[in-house]
């Protein structure tokens, strides 16, 4: 039992001192200029949301054995849809619902490229990018607009926390979402029996059918989930942040996604800390390109938050194991 | 009948494309029994099985469980009907708890949320009950093959078996941990489970079973008990023809040094057993047999020894000439020769037809290549030969080396390593899963090759293989060879108990 815990205290070593790190850093920032922190702050949450939800798409995708490299295109096509439904009723819960349907929909695409004809899932996932670049390029039509996007409320007097208030808990709808779905996510895939069995279908399918678990079902679930998970980050992009549509606006965030669950170790939590150190050095750049502190090309900041992702994860996360059965389709004899 | 009849089938047929894998198949199994199956591979055995526990479904026939007529459509089916299995590749999920790993689809839930604590009762409730200690919390692959086994076997009591499928269990285990799973039979035996034990051992089946019935060519070829039968019966049985088991051969006529090592050492940052000043010498025409419950460092002395994986300190040399580490071509072209322990991942391309396997260590050289262009005929012509001499099966030369069947797999790389001026072989496990023919075939083309002068290093688990055919053995207990035997002297007793780690008095007495 004495070594189980001190396996327990390592391996939440790191996630503790990044975290007391940052919250040193916070508190001092914070004494000195309360707006620049607050807006920094709440900038990093902005912009690790469809990154994380983006992340967890792929964990679902990956813990059950299929590679989604299609997350891009997936939340390109959402964030399409969610905006054209938005002009089209005027009511934001449909459009966002849109979004999660049209997600889910490219998951059954991937889930039938990959489990069912068992392509090779990269070409899959790439088909979905291409295809969602295309078809948003095609239909969009430039001057749409909306009557608004999602706005932000509060969760009463925990609002009123100074800092921490302003930055958790006033916030729009589909960032609280994203917030929830990690707890729920990280409890569902290690409590309980569908956690279970979907590991077990990434880990090694084969043992998981000779038990009755049905692996196809399984994977074509946690695909189409993953992918509404994924069109809910697009909603996000054009329903809370943007309210609008731009081609091509998803910008690598699928991407990054993918580097965040891989850094997150294929974990929600882990997923949740990546994506916001991203977030934040997104934010951070912002602020320094906007204060015009440093004299150097705004290229070089620009790199700023891709530089300090690799040196933080790369130094401080050790190598972690992906889901063995990942990329394989499963053949029965 | 003085038992109740568990399972039966009747005339189970199935056929792949183009092959007849199970042809009008009838058995039965009687409650408390011990059934073994015994056949070559590729008679069906494994095919029978996996009809019966659902992963195949049959095309003719019928299953009777306690006599009634029933349809079993997949794993689950079996499972409800009180069947269970341990495959022999362990289905086994490597990252998963002992606990996990057990209740995986038949979890212990409230509103799917998992009850490990729980189920974790239950597990250790059973594995009382049976005499089968494991340690819920410990991952799988953390823990040793014996014990992922117990694993297999209380997962299938877990979910209430009464028939246990145990497919070639005793492949992956030491002689020690072979004894253990038969006094676990006999305990589940007297506990009124009714067992099907599938192997291709012969002395095991006579050790172990009630009652045995013989597979070949998807039939059943004859039924019968282990004190009515013999070792060489059974075997001219399952073969269908005539079967040396003994190895013949003359005492060795041993030359000079061909291959020396001296003091290797390689440490392999994290594992357990690596390699520990090492010294072995392998004469001329003498085959020296390394004995030792695998995973004690004789991988890493083969991979050393064949260039694959540097050395820390130490040298190999051939023929008094020392070798550079980890320069495979060097050491080929000076005479070495490897059948590696996994043919279809060391030893062959898969997808490469014959005639490209036969020449792998020799392609860049002439006749195969003139210039920078591949003399095909001249591959051809070498394919052909070979496959002539070495009387490998294949329907062309251009046949893919992965549509072959494990024996003669095995020929294409024993044809390919032994055409060559070779000096000194490292044949390391030759015969794991093959049948008794091929093994036959294996084994006489060693002492052959032996006969003519070869210096053999033989690399196996089995101990009745070492014992029959190496002239010396050399016993290896973590990552050291603790004791060298002349191989006429050593008794099957005392290299046990030296492959097991106590070290006997008897180290000095040998003669290097």
């Amino acid at each position: 039992m004495n070594l189980i815990t001190q396996l327990r205290l390592k391996k939440l070593l790191v996630p503790l001192i990044l975290a007391s790190l940052g919250l040193v850093a916070v508190i001092v920032s914070y004494s000195m200029n309360p707006q620049v922190t607050q807006a920094v702050l709440a900038s990093t949450l902005r912009q690790s949301t469809p990154i994380l939800l983006g992340a967890m798409c792929g964990i679902l995708c990956e813990k059950s054995g299929i590679i989604n490299i299609g997350i891009e295109g997936q939340m390109l096509l959402s964030a399409f849809m969610g905006f054209m439904v938005n002009v089209w009723t005027g009511n934001l819960l449909v459009a966002v619902l849109a979004g999660m349907a049209t997600g889910a929909l490219l998951g059954l695409l991937h889930a039938f490229m990959s489990v069912t004809l068992k392509l090779d899932q990269i070409i899959g996932g790439t088909v979905i990018n291409i295809l969602a670049l295309g078809l948003t390029g095609f239909f969009y039509t430039a001057g749409l607009t909306t009557k608004g996007k999602l706005q932000p409320f509060s969760l009463g007097f925990l609002a009123e926390i100074p800092l921490i208030g302003p930055v958790l808990f006033r916030n729009p709808p589909i960032t609280f979402a994203a917030i929830v779905l990690v707890f729920v996510l990280q409890f569902a895939l290690f409590k309980t029996t569908w956690g279970l069995r979907t590991r077990a279908v990434g880990e090694h399918p084969r043992a998981a059918d000779t038990l009755g678990v049905n692996v196809f079902t399984t994977r074509y679930i946690n695909v189409i989930m993953g992918g509404a998970i994924a069109g809910l980050a697009g909603a996000f992009l054009t329903l809370e942040a943007v309210g609008s549509f731009e081609r091509a606006m998803t910008n690598g965030r699928g991407f990054v996604a993918l580097a965040v669950m891989i850094f997150g170790k294929w974990s929600p939590l882990g997923a949740w800390g990546a994506s916001l150190l991203f977030g934040f050095a997104n934010a951070l750049q912002t602020q320094i390109q906007f204060a015009g502190v440093l004299q150097i090309p705004h290229q070089f900041i620009g790199m700023l938050p891709y530089v300090l992702t690799i040196i933080v994860l790369a130094g401080f996360v050790g190598r972690a194991r992906p889901p063995a059965a990942g990329g394989v389709p499963y053949e029965k004899e | 009948m003085a038992n109740k009849r568990v399972l039966e089938t009747k005339n189970i047929t199935k056929t792949f494309p183009g092959v007849l894998a199970n042809d009008n198949v009838s058995m039965h199994l009687d409650e408390g029994e011990i059934l073994a199956i015994l056949g070559e591979n590729g008679a069906g055995k494994t095919t029978l099985l996996n009809i019966i526990y659902g992963l195949y479904n049959q095309d003719e026939g019928e299953i009777y469980i306690n006599g009634e007529l029933t349809t079993i459509d997949n794993p689950q089916d079996a499972i409800n009907k009180g069947i269970g299995m341990v495959h022999q590749h362990f289905m086994l999920v490597p990252v998963f708890t002992v606990t996990e790993n057990m209740i995986l689809g038949a979890e212990v839930n409230t509103a799917g949320v998992l009850n490990l604590k729980q189920a974790r009762k239950k597990i250790l409730d059973l594995s009382n009950a049976y005499g089968l200690q494991v340690n819920p919390d410990a991952i799988v692959e953390e823990i040793p093959v014996g014990i992922q086994q117990r694993v297999e076997i209380l997962k299938a009591l877990f979910r209430d078996a009464r028939i246990l499928i145990l497919d070639e269990p005793t492949a992956v285990l030491t002689p020690q941990e072979i004894e253990e799973l038969f006094q676990i039979m006999r305990e589940l035996k007297s506990k009124g489970e009714s067992i099907i034990f599938i192997s291709h051992k012969l002395k095991e089946v006579m050790e172990i079973a009630d009652r045995i019935m013989v597979m070949r060519r998807g039939a059943v070829v004859g039924e019968t008990r282990p004190s009515e039968t013999s070792q060489s019966d059974l075997a001219n049985m399952m073969v269908g023809r005539e079967v040396l088991l003994r190895v013949e051969k003359q005492p060795a006529q041993p030359g000079e040094d061909v291959l020396r090592i001296e003091d290797l050492v390689i440490q392999d940052p994290g594992e357990l057993h690596s390699l520990k000043h090492v010294s072995l010498t392998v004469r001329a025409g003498e085959i020296l047999g390394i004995a030792g419950v695998q995973g004690n460092g004789q991988c890493e002395l083969v991979e050393g020894i064949t260039g694959l994986i540097s050395y820390n300190q130490g040298s190999i040399s051939i023929n008094g000439k020392q070798m550079p580490p980890e320069k495979p071509r060097e050491l080929f072209e000076n005479g070495m020769a490897h059948i590696p322990e996994d043919r279809q991942k060391h030893g062959l391309v898969l997808p490469y037809p014959l005639t490209d396997n036969l020449v792998l260590c020799s392609y860049y050289k002439y006749p195969f290549v003139k210039g920078l262009i591949r003399n095909e005929e001249a591959i051809l012509e070498n394919a052909e030969k070979l496959i002539e001499s070495f009387d490998i099966r294949t329907p062309s030369p251009f046949n893919l080396a992965s549509n072959l069947s494990g024996g003669n797999q095995q020929k294409v790389i024993v044809a390919r390593e032994l055409s060559r001026d070779v000096k000194i072989l490292i044949a390391n496990q030759p015969t794991r899963g093959l049948d008794v023919g091929s093994i036959e075939y294996i084994h006489r083309t060693l002492v052959e090759m032996r006969d003519k002068g070869l210096g053999i290093l033989l690399v196996s688990a089995e101990l009745d293989e070492i014992m029959s055919l190496s002239d010396r053995i050399a016993v290896m207990y973590e990552g050291e060879v603790v004791a060298i035997l002349d191989a006429k002297e050593a008794t099957r007793e005392e290299l046990g108990l030296l492959m097991a780690g106590s070290k006997v008095e008897r180290l000095e007495e040998t003669a290097l």
